[in-house]
């Protein structure tokens, strides 16, 4: 049986990376899969913490698989999130011929 | 050594070599593929969390419509490989270190913690995780955020559409 904490920490480094790569590539593609990253990551810390309660302290359908419909809803807005943010990347690349974060500045002052 | 374990080591690894791919990769192609096979090895863990219902929504939604997506908009966006590297400035130096001291302060804290699966009976764990369970949690408690969540569909596939196109 393996323990939730491992579960945990690599939900952590996946998190950490994630962010890493938001943080630091100039690709706005690249950013917006390394947001998917940090997304999956927080499913994963859903799903550990479903298994580590087991169905304990809820009735016949009160609380059982709390964590997972929240990994359900969670995968639905990234989807949405997906969808919307690929439709500004391309509106941008329109406008200004560039998917570069540090070309985007226009709102900076 | 049970299978278990040798199974959560490999697919961890594996979503791991695959994650660090993905904000390595020069070419955004190259990312994007990484980043399916890190989904495909996230899936596999959610399996040995007794997720499988998730683990196949997330092979289905992620694997399948996100990516094909991303490789759409790589492929209308023709995106080679990047001329150059970002510039090393403050805030990008800073970023990146942020999420260094950030996993170790969670690696820290989480070292500290004790967490066992729990134990179940029979009777909850031949329903944990599977569909039946999930969706009858979804149609009963949970049935205005779902409902929430496809409205939230229909505003990002309307959004997009706005977004995307050049002239309505």
């Amino acid at each position: 049986m393996v323990p939730i904490t491992y579960y945990l920490l690599l939900a952590a480094a996946l998190f950490c990376m994630g962010m890493f790569g938001v943080l630091v590539r100039t690709n706005a593609l690249v950013v917006f899969m390394c947001v998917e990253l940090m997304l999956n990551a927080v499913n994963l810390t859903f799903l550990a913490f479903a298994r580590m309660h087991g169905a304990l302290g809820g009735g016949p359908n009160a609380v059982f698989g709390v964590g997972h419909v929240s990994a359900f809803f969670v995968i639905a807005v990234a989807a949405a999130e997906a969808a919307i943010g690929l439709a500004i990347v391309i509106a941008v690349f329109r406008s200004r011929g560039s998917v570069n974060v540090d070309d985007i500045r226009t709102m900076k002052h | 050594m049970n299978t278990e374990l040798v199974l959560f080591g490999v697919f961890a690894v594996m979503t791991l070599v695959s994650a660090g791919l993905v904000i390595t990769a020069r070419s955004p192609i190259n990312s994007a593929m990484a980043l399916v096979s890190t989904f495909f090895f996230l899936a596999g863990i959610y399996v040995l969390l007794w997720a499988h219902t998730v683990a196949v929504m997330q092979v289905l939604v992620y694997a399948g419509a996100i990516m094909v997506l991303f490789l759409f908009v790589i492929m209308l966006l023709n995106l080679g490989e990047a001329a150059h590297r970002g510039r090393p400035t403050v805030t990008r130096i800073l970023g990146g270190a942020s999420a260094f001291g950030l996993l170790a302060v969670l690696a820290v804290t989480l070292g500290r913690t004790q967490a066992l699966p729990a134990q179940m009976s029979a009777e909850v764990q031949g329903k944990f995780g599977t569909m039946a369970a999930i969706g009858e949690s979804i149609f009963t408690t949970w049935l205005l955020p779902f409902e929430a969540v496809s409205l939230l569909l229909l505003v990002a596939m309307v959004g997009a559409v706005v977004v995307a196109k050049s002239r309505i």
